[in-house]
Order: C-alpha cells, then sequence, then structure tokens
C-alpha cells in the first residue's frame, strides 16, 4: 500500500525529517507516536501534499506511484485521506456541496460518471445515521462553528463516503473528550476492512484504546528509533518517551 | 444665482428646464434654484473633500452627459427587460429618467397605497411631496444631491399607510438606453406607522451614461423597510445612487447593497436612528477590470437604545479599487448604543485595491461599539483543506471566493430578487468553479 524509504524533509533549511523508512500493508493500522517536535505532523502533511515542506531525500509509493510527485487533490483522488487535527472551517460551502464536489472529483478520475442525485443523498443519509449524526449538519458550513468532536465526526463522515485506502489521521485525539473519542474510534473501526490501511498519529496512548493498532512506530528527533506491536504503546504511556529518545541519542 | 459657475452642466441648465417637472410650484422652483446655485459654486465633488478622498468624479464633468426627452417603450429591448423585471412584485419602470406606464405593472395595488411616478406625485400630491422631499437628503451635505435636486426629471414616489403590510415588493427599474445619456431621478419612500415594505431599485443600461439618483426613506414608528439596491450599471456607465433613511421610534430598516457594475459607481446610505430603532446595513461589492466601485455609510444613534448592524464585503479583481467609508456616529444622548460595524476585502490580483475606512465618533459613555475591516487574499489553509477532499486549486479558490461573496445573496429574503442576483454572481466564476445544480 505505502512504501517510504529514507525520506528527508527540511522546512526551509531545517531538517526534520532525517531518513524515515515505513512499510504499510492492506488492512493494517499503524500507529506513529512520538514527542512533540519529533516531527509528526511533518510526516503526514507530506504525505497528503501539503506545501511548504522540501523533500530533500528518499521516497514514498503508494500502490506503485510516486506519491511525492502528485498534486494533494491528486493524492485525495487516488484514495489517500487525511483526517486533519484541525479540520479547517469554510464557510459558505455546505458540507453537502463539498461532499458532492469530493465524490464526483474520484468519480471522474476514475472515468466514472457523475453520481446521481438520489442515490448520493440516500448514500449520505445512511452514514450520517451511522455516524450518529444530526441530518442538519450536512447543510451547514463545511466545520463552521462546529465543537471540536463535530469537527472529527466530520471527518470521519467524510471517509465514510470518500472510501479512501489510505487514512492518514492526524492527531485525531486532540480536543475530544471522552465520548466523542468513543464514537470517533468507532467510526474508524466500522472502516477497517482489508483493502483500507490507515496511520494513525497520536502523541497519546489513549486513542490506541479504542483502535488497535498492528504496529507501533516512535518517532523522535526526525527518525523512527523503535518500532513494535501494540504492547509498545503501553510502555510508552508507562515510561514515557524519555527513554527510547536517549537510546538514540 | 452665483454665475462664476464651475460646472458646464450649470451653464447647460436652462436649455432643460422646460422638461423637468413641477413647473407651477413655487416650492421646488426655490429648492431648485438654491440647489442650482449650489451646484453651480462648487461643481462635482472633488477628491479634496473628505468624503470624497478616494472616488475622483472628474470623469462626469469631462463627458457631460445630457438630459433625453422621453422615449417610448419601443425603444426597450422587451426581453432584455424582462430579465431584470422581477415577477411577483409591482413594478415602476423608469426609462432614461422618465416613468413609462407602458412597462410598469401597477395593477392590483390596495388603494391605500400610493405608488406612483414622482412627476405625477408633483401634479397630484404636491403637498405631501412637498412635505418629504429633502427632509431626509440635506443637499448642503454634497453637491450631488444639490445636482439632484436640481436636475431631477422624474422618480418613484410611495407611500404605504399605517399598518398596512403589502404582501409582494414594490421594484424600481432604472434604465438608461441612451449614449452619453444622463438619467437623474429623485424617490421618495414613507412607511406610516407599523406598516411593512419591501422595495428593490434595479439600475440597469448598456452605454456609456451617468446615472444620479436620490432616494429618500422615511421609516415610521415601529415601522419595518428592507430596500435591496441591485446596481449593474453598464461597465462604461457613471453611477451615482445616494440612500437617505430616516427611522423613528422602533422602526425597523434593513438596507442590502449588491454593487457589480458601473465603471465609476458611488452609494451613499446614510441612516439616523431614534429611539430604539435597528437598521441593518449589508453590502457586496464586485470589482474587475478597472472598475472603482465606493460605498459610503453613515449611521447617527441619536436617541438610546438603537441597535445597528453593519457587514461589507468586496471581492477586487483587476485592476478594480473598492472603497468602503463607514462611519458610525453616536450622539451624546444616544446611551445604550449597540453598534457593529465590519468590512471585508477578498483582493484577487496584485493590482486590485481595497481602501477602507471605519470611522466610529462616539459621544455617550454608556454604549457598545464594535468595528473591524479586513484586506487580504484567500486563506491557504482553506484551499489545502479542499484539495485534501479532492478538489483542484483552481476550483478551491473559485469555491472559497463564490462563498465570501454568496453570504450576503443568501442574505436576500425575495426568491425571484435571490435568484437573480445569484446568477449574475455565478457568471463572475468560470464553469467549474462553482457547480449551480449543487448549491
Amino acid at each position: 500500500m505505502l512504501s517510504i524509504k529514507n525520506l528527508h524533509v527540511s522546512i526551509g533549511d531545517k531538517p526534520i525529517l532525517k531518513g524515515i523508512n515505513l512499510e504499510i500493508k492492506p488492512g493494517e493500522i499503524h500507529a506513529i507516536m512520538g514527542p512533540n517536535g519529533s516531527g509528526k505532523s511533518t510526516l503526514s502533511h507530506v504525505l497528503s501534499g501539503k506545501g511548504g515542506y522540501t523533500v530533500t531525500g528518499g521516497s514514498a509509493t503508494y500502490q506503485g506511484k510516486d506519491l511525492l510527485e502528485m498534486a494533494p487533490e491528486i493524492r485525495a483522488r487516488e484514495g489517500v485521506f487525511l483526517a486533519f487535527q484541525y479540520p479547517v472551517e469554510i464557510p459558505g460551502v455546505s458540507n453537502i456541496y463539498l461532499l458532492k464536489a469530493a465524490l464526483n472529483s474520484i468519480r471522474k478520475h476514475n472515468g466514472q460518471s457523475e453520481v446521481d442525485a438520489m442515490d448520493f443523498l440516500t448514500l449520505v443519509k445512511e452514514k450520517v445515521r451511522l455516524l450518529e449524526m444530526d441530518e442538519k449538519f450536512l447543510y451547514r458550513a463545511v466545520n463552521e462553528g462546529f465543537s471540536g468532536g463535530e469537527k472529527k465526526r466530520n471527518e470521519i463522515l467524510q471517509m465514510a463516503i470518500l472510501e479512501p485506502k489510505l487514512c492518514i489521521m492526524d492527531e485525531t485525539d486532540s480536543g475530544l473528550d471522552i465520548d466523542a473519542l468513543k464514537i470517533v474510534s468507532e467510526g474508524v473501526n466500522s472502516l477497517r476492512s482489508p483493502e483500507r490501511s490507515f496511520v494513525m498519529v497520536t502523541h497519546y496512548q489513549r486513542l490506541l484504546d479504542y483502535i488497535k493498532p498492528d504496529k507501533v512506530h516512535v518517532l523522535a528527533h526526525g527518525q523512527i528509533v523503535k518500532s513494535g506491536g501494540a504492547d509498545l504503546a503501553l510502555e510508552l504511556e508507562e515510561k514515557g518517551y524519555g527513554w527510547v529518545e536517549e537510546a538514540v541519542a | 444665482m452665483n454665475t462664476a459657475t464651475t460646472s458646464r452642466y450649470a451653464a447647460e441648465y436652462q436649455t432643460i428646464v422646460p422638461a423637468l417637472p413641477g413647473q407651477n410650484l413655487p416650492w421646488l422652483q426655490a429648492l431648485r434654484a438654491e440647489a442650482l446655485a449650489q451646484f453651480s459654486a462648487q461643481g462635482f465633488p472633488s477628491p479634496r473633500e473628505e468624503e470624497w478622498r478616494y472616488t475622483n468624479v472628474s470623469g462626469i464633468e469631462k463627458k457631460l452627459f445630457a438630459p433625453l426627452a422621453d422615449l417610448t417603450a419601443g425603444d426597450v429591448d422587451v426581453e432584455w427587460l424582462k430579465a431584470h423585471k422581477l415577477q411577483d412584485a409591482w413594478v415602476l419602470v423608469l426609462v432614461n429618467g422618465h416613468f413609462s406606464a407602458e412597462l410598469s405593472v401597477l395593477e392590483g395595488l390596495p388603494e391605500a397605497v400610493s405608488v406612483t411616478s414622482m412627476a405625477d406625485a408633483l401634479a397630484t400630491q404636491s403637498d405631501k411631496v412637498e412635505k418629504y422631499l429633502g427632509a431626509a437628503a440635506d443637499q448642503a451635505e454634497h453637491s450631488f444631491i444639490a445636482f439632484n435636486s436640481a436636475w431631477f426629471t422624474d422618480g418613484l414616489f410611495v407611500h404605504v399607510p399605517t399598518k398596512l403590510v403589502l404582501d409582494r415588493p414594490i421594484q424600481l427599474l432604472h434604465i438608461v438606453t441612451g449614449s452619453d445619456a444622463m438619467a437623474t431621478t429623485r424617490n421618495i419612500i414613507i412607511v406610516d406607522d407599523m406598516a411593512e415594505l419591501k422595495i428593490v431599485e434595479t439600475f440597469v443600461g448598456v452605454e456609456a451614461y451617468l446615472t444620479a439618483a436620490v432616494t429618500e426613506v422615511f421609516v415610521g414608528q415601529s415601522a419595518e423597510l428592507t430596500l435591496y439596491k441591485m446596481q449593474s450599471e453598464s461597465d462604461k456607465a457613471y453611477h451615482f445612487g445616494g440612500c437617505y433613511i430616516k427611522q423613528a421610534c422602533d422602526a425597523r430598516f434593513t438596507h442590502h447593497n449588491f454593487a457589480f457594475g458601473g465603471l465609476l459607481a458611488r452609494s451613499d446610505i446614510h441612516v439616523d436612528l431614534d429611539h430604539a430603532s435597528e437598521c441593518e446595513l449589508n453590502g457586496l461589492y464586485l470589482g474587475v477590470k478597472r472598475q472603482h466601485i465606493d460605498n459610503h455609510t453613515r449611521i447617527k444613534h441619536l436617541k438610546p437604545y438603537a441597535i445597528s448592524r453593519e457587514l461589507y464585503k468586496g471581492v477586487l479583481d483587476d485592476r478594480a479599487r473598492g472603497v468602503f467609508q463607514g462611519r458610525v456616529i453616536v450622539a451624546e444622548d444616544a446611551q445604550k448604543t449597540d453598534s457593529q460595524m465590519n468590512n471585508r476585502n477578498l483582493l484577487l490580483s496584485d493590482d486590485a485595491e481595497a481602501d477602507t475606512k471605519p470611522q466610529l465618533e462616539i459621544y455617550a459613555d454608556d454604549v457598545k461599539c464594535a468595528h473591524g475591516v479586513t484586506v487580504g487574499q484567500l486563506d491557504e489553509k482553506s484551499i489545502f483543506y479542499l484539495q485534501s477532499r479532492c478538489v483542484d486549486e483552481e476550483t478551491a479558490r473559485n469555491m472559497l471566493t463564490f462563498a465570501f461573496a454568496n453570504e450576503m445573496v443568501d442574505k436576500i429574503k425575495i426568491r425571484g430578487l435571490h435568484d437573480m442576483i445569484l446568477e449574475q454572481v455565478l457568471t463572475r466564476f468560470p464553469q467549474q468553479g462553482v457547480n449551480k445544480e449543487w448549491l
């Protein structure tokens, strides 16, 4: 699904990622953990194509294609979905308009015709129900005036409708209370499938209580310093990041 | 009269006098003479005046537009007219500054309501006109108002009596078809106590011409008036449109100003608020090419407990220039005033310009007044968010620009007008930017 080899990324002259290697197979959930400033968000931004970063070396191959060469919207249409740490408010564009624009962009990219208006509405309403959201959400401006939990749930709704193959979740748990965290996690779990992979970028272990990862990687100083199974997350929670950071220092 | 005139228009004045209405009314003759004297002395406003510092109208003096005699309805393209005419409304059409009975739709108006041309009103109810003409628009304020008082050929006169609620809007459709023509019109709108009315002013034209319209508005106690102004003048036209409003106690007034057309366009919206009255001023200006669009608003809180809300948005592309001057004045007596003023500008090109000048003058001590101004480009974070949702960058930019403007369009409560204005906003955006069917 995704193969990252010796990836180096800088912001301006400052190196942030210093040789990342990661192999993600279809259906796997990988957690990327690490202290603040370790480069976690940079990794998810670079994979989704956000500007302001310079790739100075290495590669990221997604389904056999050079991911880093693609414009952000092409990555999205190819099935890469970034769930934002802070979803952006877009006043004046309704949720349903954006969902339709996004879904039709994917269909066009795949050589399909525009989605039928009725089919679309049925699909969207079904997903809304599944995520226990109010239908009124659809007609409100994207994320405008939404609470932290509503914004994150909205990201999951988009994910449910666009059906990406690779979901990059950037600090999804930040700003969520325990109830919202449960709902969001259930949403993610319902989207798990043998063809869909997840990269969960997170500072804390608590999200992983609800979404069980196959692999956990610790990012520190721009490198993956330790990889392991789900147990590694618990160990990190207990001991903090100091011991892994020291191990490489 | 001052003979040392600074304006060629003043020199030509005597030739047009015979065509002006109300020749037999001494009070009007006196008012016109005074206005002419003022205009002769001053000429059109100059950028040296503080309230005109961003807008240079000297092109009007260079052009010397001429008033046209009444045209017959046959000179107007009916299909084109239809595109601007509201359905489910009473429509009063002015062609080149003269009322056209043929093109107007006034059947079925309640008898108690008076909707006539200004020329008719001067002929049949001049006492009433005398009472209101010049009572809201002060021609000493600037010479465009004086020019209008001296030159106006016709206009709209509306009087809605106490407690009457008109269920359909009245549209004033202002058309100029002549080249190098001038259409100078004066309107009076009176909404008596507890009455309700919606008015739509539409300005359209085809050639290079001058529109100089002044509207005086009187909103009675606990009455409610919503006024929409749709300025879609031709791209060679000069437009001055001044709206001067007096609100009584507890009166509510909402103004929506859509300024899309004209080579150079200036709007004045000046409101005087009495005790516990409320006003809302909304504006959207879209400038392209070398358009210059100036909006000048002034809200005077004269008495306590009045509320004012103002939001003006501008989208400026190419070499267009947008001007917003917004003044809020809170008189010493106007305690508990609640006022908010906002102006947001979106610049789509490096050569576009926005000049914004909010002014608060507060003489009372127990008030809540806020104002905010922004001039900027589209938010890069929003663009990336949309891209991450499969939308390409150009479409994302168009979508965001449209959304920025559409907030003001969405405030329109008359369905037909909403669709008409939405259509005009959509023509400003390439097809792939905004899909109308999905809205």
